[in-house]
């Protein structure tokens, strides 16, 4: 078993290593060196984590300390991992979808001044993940969130002499902030009622748990703390109304769009969930909560990809309901379904964010889909691929997609818990929405008239969408083809088209109806969870074959053939359709308000309290009587006690002597 | 009265040390023309070996002998291996010091050592006159080596003061002990124990005695009101010297401090207690208010020192709570690791001193640090690891110094202690803090180039590391404590 120990260590140090040398001797290393070593390490992470899977396959679990920080009162501080089915599969996402962005970003950031710290940052954010997903106790959970927090701040503002960049990664970090805030509560309830931070022990304790109540409050325990952990998910995973970071991180080069902000990070909130199913699943108020969140973002963000236009940010809204949907099955006890989809979201989603990613080189760093048209033909093997990420993400039977969205689907059919009626509607229409913005971002970029080269930069005074990062718009020069990218760039888009086509046909048994999850995942009995769904699967394609002929399946097609009538053949539709409901367009322009609404109240209200406070507490009060008092006070004494030290022997003698004499009229009178 | 030979083996590591002390005097008389390099190769061999035999002699038996005066435990083999490395290092900071200063004469080694025994016998006291000894042995080494620089006018006058006011102490210690021994009847400290556990003596007289105790303690520790030789000696000293009294003393202060109170006089616990508090809170106020006043940085690390004694008083206050001895092992244990991590850290910012020191020039005001960044990044960030430390940042020792004792204070239910002690910690944040901001944000003073011994410059890099790595890895040393004081109880 140490021989494994090693191993496991050796998956976060390895990324570890590699970001340390990018970062600290990026110059001396030069731009390969940076990008050969970082690779390396995330190589190195992915192999050993092929070596863990294996080994956990075989029935090897592991849940153990590797180092004790710090024992306090009981509570213990400790690094440690746990290694299971969920461990595994999230590990091996992780450094795979993470390998496949460190091999793109050779392309995509080959004319970057800071190509290094560019390898160093996500070679970090790869280890700080792997942390929290290899944890076995609430802290280094917590470090891990806050770490990845932290790099997708660095990240999204990578860029930093830009503006935008920097108004989006405050703005993540913000929004996050609120999050964490709600994961802290909930980790400090844990620790003040359970006394423990390690998982297998909260676990243990669970049952009772649930039966407490918080004191003082009446609340139930248990569903507070699900609620407290749930708000933490919220904000890293982006669900109404903590989403608004999410389309801003954009502002981001695309390899961590794809890498952060689609693939991995964003669900981790997806992950903490359904590591803590022994806990959900104790609190049905909580599970009604998380589901009608999931079903709101699920439904309401798709609509706001409808009418971007900047390709990045139609991706991004698609993550946002994709992560929905994951929340959605979360909500149904399907903890299993909400990780299968993680998984095969991670893959597509990675894929159409490089192809975005390799649009974006091809059309010279223009974004603007208006702009785009007829790639195919220049950019083929994009083209394929960004067609199977599509169909992936429609969930086209036999497509990965297909079988984690169709279980989703199924699962919220067959649950009882309240929401569920409202959470089945959000995500049938969330099909047709999902088809519909997914096609007509395919048509407007690949398919139809040529409409690049032409002189687009008039267009960017009207379309306040793309405005933030217009300075980096390059854009084709009249007459200029797009090309295709260069192979660093394609072979990612092809390593990841694979699994996203094949991966939910092989993996859909094992993971949903076998035992794979059986020693990660924990659905009370009163929860139906998937096991109706079990009762009836036939085999992956079986399944595929009954998809054709289920109301999924009916929509998504709706939505595709709706979106090529409109784009293709008659694009005046969508554009009366939007005068005629202009007032709709409008509220999803502005994306429901969130911003403004953000804006309005809490940040102008925050602005409010801070400049209230700031004048009567801190410069009155704080800096007036406290800090400059104080100090004033601290300074007067220091004075005075320098005076007192005057050099002279007897005044020495003198002091001590009435210490003595203190200490003795006291103590002599006390006892 | 029949004379038992007694057992000589407990005590090997002392008799050995005096032993090669008067070896040393003989030698260096002989070979007078390397009599420095002897006398100093000599002392540090000698310390290495006492510290194997401490080592090896270590374990977790209690071993008495010489009349039950004299007591071998892991506490004190602990505390006697870390007095060891203090002096050792303290030596090896000083000695470039010395030489620039024509002040390395072969006593000076030669006082060191007898200091480190007196430090010794202090430790492993388990009769007030051997304590008593050791102490004297202890002072007057140290008196002498803070006159080491005889034509210094401030040097002699720091000696003086020294000597004098240490003198009163040691007489008021004197007194206190009789006062105990005419109360109890006993010299030895578990005789004390036994004639307190049975109520015997005057209350009032033991009371008396407790107290004259506690000032000649209090002295030691150098905390208020008994700290007023504190900032003085520290600033009259050699710097070589300043460190030699602020780090390993402390060791055998605290270790005093166990054998007399703890070991002696635990019965009286609640008396000594709200003693210690009365002390405690008037360290930790006025030493970190009066830091801030100081420009010299020699006078503020005194009053630095002052409030980290009252820190680690707080510990020792929190041991028994209305009869209730269940907190005791963990207040002690963290006071112990608080001494410890106090010297380890007092250890490097002198040796900082001294390192930016060189002949004919003190580096002794706060601003002959400011923009050492230039001039040194490496040791700027060395001197920024041992200020934060002090100041008690996370992650490095002296957080977690802070921490258990707070944790202690708390756990006995003084949390207005625990409040005053953050708070006063806060503003003493500002004068550590200062010194990082002269050497980051500050243009330097003085351009020269740092000059030190390659092995100077080794080991305190190597002491500055071990202060942000046990930082990361406090269990070990914590335990360490915790289990040397279980095994001594």
């Amino acid at each position: 078993m140490s021989d494994m120990k090693a191993l496991y260590l050796l998956v976060p140090l390895a990324p570890l290593a590699g970001a340390i040398l990018a970062g600290l001797f990026g110059r001396q290393l030069g731009r390969s060196g940076a990008h050969g070593v970082t690779i390396l390490g995330v190589l190195v992470a992915f192999l050993a984590s092929v070596v863990i899977f294996q080994d956990v396959r075989n029935g090897h679990l592991f849940n153990g300390t590797v180092y004790t920080w710090m024992e306090s009162g009981g509570l213990k501080f400790e690094i440690g991992f746990l290694i299971d089915p969920l461990t595994t599969m999230m590990m091996l996402v992780v450094t795979f979808v993470s390998l496949m962005v460190h091999i793109y970003t050779i392309g995509y950031m080959k004319d970057d001044p800071g190509y290094q710290r560019f390898f160093s940052y996500i070679s970090l954010f790869t280890f700080s993940m792997l942390m929290l997903v290899m944890s076995n106790n609430f802290l280094q959970l917590f470090f891990g969130w806050e770490a990845v927090g932290l790099v997708s701040y660095l990240l999204i503002g990578f860029w930093h002499d830009r503006p935008t960049a920097i108004y989006a990664n405050l703005k993540a970090f913000l929004v996050n902030r609120v999050g964490d805030f709600g994961f802290l509560l909930g980790i400090g309830l844990i620790a003040a009622y359970a006394g423990s931070l390690n998982y297998a022990e909260v676990f243990a304790k669970a049952e009772g748990l649930a039966a407490m109540e918080m004191a003082g409050t009446g609340w139930p325990l248990m569903t507070a703390i699900c609620i407290c952990l749930f708000i933490g998910a919220m904000g890293k995973s982006a669900q109404v109304p903590l989403h608004v970071w999410l389309p801003d991180s954009m502002e981001g080069p695309t390899p961590i769009s794809a890498l952060i902000h689609a693939a991995t990070m964003v669900t981790a909130g997806i992950f903490m969930v359904a590591r803590m199913s022994p806990l959900f699943e104790l609190s049905d108020a909580a599970l009604s909560f998380v589901l009608v969140i999931g079903a709101t973002t699920a439904l309401f963000m798709g609509f706001l990809g409808i009418v971007q236009n900047d390709i990045k940010r139609v991706v991004a809204y698609s993550t946002l309901s994709q992560l929905g949907y994951m929340t959605v099955a979360l909500g149904v006890s399907a903890y299993s379904a909400a990780v299968f989809h993680l998984m095969t979201h991670a893959f597509f989603k990675a894929l159409l964010f490089l192809g975005a990613g390799s649009v974006i080189i091809g059309m010279h760093h223009d974004q603007d889909m208006r702009n785009m048209g007829g790639l195919r033909k220049y950019m083929p093997i994009t083209w394929i691929t960004s067609l199977l990420g599509s169909l992936a993400l429609i969930g086209f039977p036999l497509f990965s997609g297909f079988y984690s969205k169709d279980s989703i689907i199924e699962a919220v059919h067959a649950a009882t818990i309240p929401g569920a009626g409202y959470a089945l509607v959000c995500v049938l229409l969330g099909v047709f929405v999902t088809a519909f913005y997914s096609f007509r971002m395919y048509f407007l970029v690949f398919h139809g008239e040529e409409r690049f080269g032409k002189a687009h930069h008039d267009h960017h005074g009207d379309h306040e969408d793309e405005e933030p990062s217009s300075d980096h718009h390059h854009g084709l020069a009249p007459g200029q083809k797009p090309h295709e990218s260069p192979w660093v760039v394609t072979l990612p888009l092809v390593l990841l088209a694979i699994p996203s086509v094949l991966i939910g046909m092989i993996t859909i048994e094992p993971m949903l109806f076998g035992t794979w999850f059986q020693s990660a995942i924990f659905v009370a009995d009163n929860h139906v969870g998937l096991s109706q769904l079990a009762a009836s699967f036939t085999g992956a394609f079986g399944m595929a074959a009954h998809g054709l002929v289920t109301a999924p399946f009916w929509l998504a097609m709706a939505g595709v053939v709706l979106s090529w009538y409109f784009y293709m053949r008659r694009p005046d539709i969508p554009a009366a359709i939007q005068r005629r409901f202009s007032a709709i367009h409008t509220v999803l322009e502005n994306k429901y308000y969130f911003d403004r609404f953000n804006e309005i109240v809490f940040a102008a209200g925050a602005r409010v309290l801070g400049t209230g406070l700031w004048k009567g507490g801190d410069r009155a009060l704080i800096d007036g009587v406290a800090v400059n008092g104080s100090a004033r006070l601290v300074g007067w004494v220091a004075q005075i006690a320098r005076l007192v030290q005057t050099g002279h022997l007897y005044q020495y003698a003198l002091a001590m002597i009435v210490g003595v004499f203190v200490l003795l009229t006291f103590w002599l009178n006390l006892g | 009265m029949n004379f038992v030979v007694p057992d000589f083996y407990p005590a090997a590591a002392e008799i050995f040390v005096a032993v090669m002390a008067l070896a040393i005097m003989l030698a260096t008389t002989f070979a007078r023309r390397i009599a420095t390099a002897l006398a100093y190769g000599l002392t540090q061999v000698t310390l290495m070996i006492a510290a194997v035999i401490t080592l090896f002699s270590a374990d977790a038996s209690t071993a008495l002998t010489f009349s039950n005066m004299y007591i071998s435990d892991l506490m004190g083999s602990l505390l006697k291996l870390m007095i060891y490395f203090a002096v050792a290092v303290g030596l090896l900071y000083g000695r470039s010091y010395l030489a620039d200063r024509k002040m390395d004469r072969p006593e000076y080694f030669l006082l060191a050592l007898l200091m480190t025994l007196g430090m010794m016998v202090m430790v492993s006291a388990n009769h007030m006159l051997s304590m008593y000894i050791g102490l004297e042995l202890m002072s007057l080494s140290l008196y002498a080596m803070v006159a080491f620089d005889r034509e210094s006018v401030r040097s002699t006058e720091a000696a003086m003061k020294y000597f004098v006011l240490g003198a009163l102490a040691s007489g008021m210690l004197l007194y206190g002990m009789s006062m105990i021994y005419g109360a109890t009847g006993s010299m030895e400290f578990s005789g004390i124990t036994q004639a307190l556990y049975h109520q015997a003596g005057n209350q009032t007289v033991l009371l008396f005695g407790v107290v004259f105790l506690m000032a000649g303690l209090a002295f030691k520790l150098g905390v208020v009101p008994f700290h007023m030789w504190v900032p003085d000696v520290y600033h009259g000293a050699p710097t070589a010297v300043t460190l030699m009294i602020a780090t390993a003393p402390k060791l055998a202060a605290f270790a005093m401090t166990m054998r007399l109170l703890v070991f002696g006089l635990f019965e009286l616990a609640q008396h000594w207690q709200s003693m210690l508090m009365f002390l405690a809170v008037l360290s930790i106020v006025l030493g970190n208010v009066a830091a801030i006043a100081q420009t010299n940085i020699k006078r503020m690390l005194a009053y630095s020192g002052i409030s980290h004694m009252g820190f680690m008083l707080l510990a020792l206050l929190s041991g028994v709570v209305e009869g209730d001895r269940h907190f005791a092992l963990n207040a002690y244990s963290s006071a112990m690791f608080y001494a410890i991590s106090y010297v380890i850290m007092g250890l490097a910012s002198f040796g900082m001193v001294i390192l930016l020191s060189r002949a004919g020039f003190e580096a002794e005001r706060i601003d002959d640090f400011k923009g050492l960044n230039k001039r040194s990044s490496w040791f700027a960030a060395m001197m920024m690891i041992v200020m934060f430390s002090m100041a008690g940042i996370p992650f490095f020792i002296g957080f977690f110094a802070k921490f258990a004792v707070l944790q202690a204070v708390v756990a006995a239910g003084y949390i207005w202690l625990a409040v005053l002690a953050v708070l006063m910690s806060l503003i003493g944040a500002y004068y550590y803090l200062r010194v990082v901001k002269l050497m980051y944000f500050d243009e330097p003073e003085d351009t020269a180039p740092i000059h030190a011994p390659a092995d100077v410059r080794l080991i305190l890099s190597v002491n500055g590391l071990a202060i942000a790595f046990l930082g990361l890895l406090p269990q070990g040393l914590m335990s360490l404590c915790a289990s040397a004081l279980i095994a001594s109880f």
